[in-house]
């Protein structure tokens, strides 16, 4: 115990005096928030979002469906839809699902307007009322970046410092000391851990203050799914780095490894429509469950159960990564 | 007799390559052993087989008669040709992860009189000089006030200066009792410190011995120089070898005594002249072949 308190506190040390690292680790998730925040905050209000569940391309509304001022998007599902009008994605959604009906939500200006829109073309529709928080693209795509900023500061805090470590003989010299593997590699990951989820707490306050942040889940939630979200990515990371000691082959690897996820994850878009083979592909990796678990409970809601296949899954990949890596490893280069 | 540590018949191959190739040697308690040899001899790969660091193909290593087990690296010290120590840690703190990790470690203050790193305890570790850099890294390797101490070519790359004040720290380690494995390829090193050493070339042991046994055995005759001509003897008359320089004659002889009376006979001015013994370069050229730098 003496000797892992002692690993973790000099690499807690070598963390927090690098001025540079700790920097960009706070300042390039801002960045990134600020840059969604600035690109999307205006959207172009000239134009009115009706959802479509049905055919409509005949019928009384189709007047209103054709004029330039409208942008029809239609569904399969009617949940969908529904999910949609409520985060104020569209501003009606008209049915022919069970008789002509439409929605609007009635914390919406923009639903008010179309709706005398549309009654002024036709009276064939019944009303019906949803109600909900406009769900920005900023809510939406911060869960993305919290769950982009663990995957980076995990990956390479972890597989990039054990590399170079083992390039420089920092770790032959603790293969001389009575330190076990065990011991240097635990240290390692709750060094990493608790830096992990303490700089992305400091970014979901900052979030929380300067956005006003959508939060409609438990907080202690939010905060597990990060442990285990942080601890697959740093398995993840020590699985990397467990033989290599070349410092360019980690970073190449690094990058194979998170760059498909960044974009294949939902970070910053959705995959709902995408072809099935890609969706199976992304969920296979950690970062989709994470950023899902995570948009769950802040967008809407979700409790621990209904985030638990995302948990299990990254427990599952956490225990197979370190298991492999336990395999694998190797103190110093041949 | 009662060796600290005895290697057996150890071999290290690299695929084709033999880097240790039949390697025995035993080592008695309290002296400073040394490994000699060019870069590429071997004699790296040998004590980090001692040091548990590389697995051998084949043979044997015995810490007081037994199998090395892990209570060793409680016991012994180690300090690397090079190494790196985690960034942005002062020499003191450096100095207190390192003593976490042993069981009976030296007081840090302690460690730091006599390593001399008072004057740069607050500095960070790798800001350090090449001199002062050593200096930290020995305390490492004394930090658990081990029994034996491998140091691995721990002067190389430092000015005279530096190597000499490392050698007085040497020679205090070795006053308190601690034995010492040395690798080496500087001769004055070897022979200023070690009470026995091997000789090492190409992954094979060529001889050991102390460094005067090994010369007296292979460099028996001293050279003896003399300015020449004009000294008013005659070279003719003298017994061995005479090699003639430009303005120097070389006496290659057994016996300095006989040539001294040799050329007093003759009423020779000795005031130009030069006894050589040889050096263990010299030993070195003559037991391989080749220089020690090649």
């Amino acid at each position: 115990m003496k000797q892992f308190l002692a690993i973790l506190v000099a690499r807690n040390k070598e963390y927090y005096r690098d001025k540079g690292s700790v920097a960009w680790a706070f300042l390039f998730p801002l960045l990134v928030i600020v840059a969604c925040a600035l690109a999307f905050s205006n959207p172009d209000t000239s134009v009115f979002r009706v959802g479509l569940h049905g055919d409509f391309s005949t019928g009384p509304a189709s007047a209103l469906l054709d004029q330039p001022y409208i942008k029809t998007v239609s569904f399969d599902r009617l949940d969908k839809a529904l999910e949609r009008t409520q985060h104020h994605q569209l501003d009606l959604l008209l049915s022919s699902d069970g008789g002509n009906r439409y929605w609007i939500n009635t914390e919406s200006s923009a639903s008010a307007a179309v709706e005398q829109l549309l009654l002024g073309t036709t009276a064939d529709f019944v009303r019906q009322e949803i109600s909900g928080r406009k769900i920005r693209y900023v809510d939406w795509v911060i869960p993305g970046v919290l769950g982009m900023n663990l995957m980076f500061g995990a990956l390479f805090g972890v597989g990039y410092v054990i590399v170079r470590y083992r390039h420089n003989g920092v770790l032959k010299r603790l293969q001389a000391t009575p330190v076990t593997a065990l011991q240097f590699l635990s240290a390692q990951m709750v060094s990493r851990l608790l830096i992990v989820v303490a700089v992305n707490g400091l970014i979901f306050a900052g979030c929380a203050l300067f956005l006003d942040l959508i939060v409609l889940g438990n907080y202690i939630n939010l905060l597990l799914i990060t442990l285990a979200g942080a601890l697959a990515m740093i398995a993840l990371g020590l699985l990397i780095a467990s033989r290599t000691a070349n410092e360019e082959l980690a970073g190449g690897l690094l990058n194979v490894t998170t760059w498909p996820m960044l974009f294949m994850s939902e970070v910053w878009f959705s995959l709902d429509d995408a072809p099935a083979w890609m969706q199976s592909l992304s969920n296979l990796m950690p970062l989709t469950h994470i950023v899902k678990a995570f948009r769950a409970v802040m967008i809407e809601g979700a409790s621990l159960v209904d985030v638990s296949h995302h948990l299990l899954w990254l427990a599952l990949m956490t225990a197979t990564s370190l298991g492999l890596a336990a395999l694998l490893f190797r103190w110093h280069k041949k | 007799m009662t060796y600290l540590l005895e290697v057996d018949h150890l071999r290290k191959h690299y695929g084709s390559l033999k880097a240790v190739d039949d390697v025995s040697f035993a080592i008695r308690p309290g002296i400073c052993f040394g490994l000699l040899g060019p870069n590429g001899a071997g004699k790296t790969t040998t004590i980090e087989i001692i040091e548990g660091i590389t697995a051998p193909t084949s043979g044997e290593i015995r810490y007081r008669g037994k199998p090395r087990d892990k209570s060793f690296a409680e016991r012994c010290g180690i300090q690397f040709q090079a190494t790196a120590l985690q960034d942005f840690l002062t020499v003191r703190e450096v100095l207190t992860l390192f003593a976490n990790f042993y069981q009976h470690p030296l007081a840090i203050d302690e460690l730091i009189d006599w390593c001399e790193l008072g004057e740069f305890s607050d500095r960070e570790a790798n800001k350090l000089s090449g001199g002062q850099k050593q200096r930290l890294l020995l305390a490492l390797a004394l930090i658990n006030d081990p029994e034996i101490v491998f140091l691995d070519e721990p002067t190389t790359g430092l000015d005279p200066q530096s190597r000499r004040h490392f050698w007085d720290l040497i020679s205090a380690i070795k006053a308190r009792g601690k034995t010492i494995v040395l690798t080496t390829h500087y001769m004055d090193e070897a022979e200023l410190l070690c009470d026995e050493l091997v000789i090492m070339d190409h992954g094979r042991i060529i001889d050991q011995g102390s460094p005067r046994q090994l010369l007296d055995k292979h460099l028996p005759h001293k050279r003896v120089c003399i300015a020449h001509p004009g000294n008013g003897f005659d070279a003719s008359l003298l017994v061995g070898e005479v090699v003639a320089g430009e303005d120097e004659l070389e006496i290659i002889t057994i016996s300095v005594e006989q040539t001294l009376q040799e050329l007093m006979a003759q009423r020779a001015d000795l005031s130009t002249l030069r006894v050589r013994n040889p050096t263990l370069e010299d030993l070195f050229i003559k037991l391989t072949g080749h220089l020690l730098r090649d």
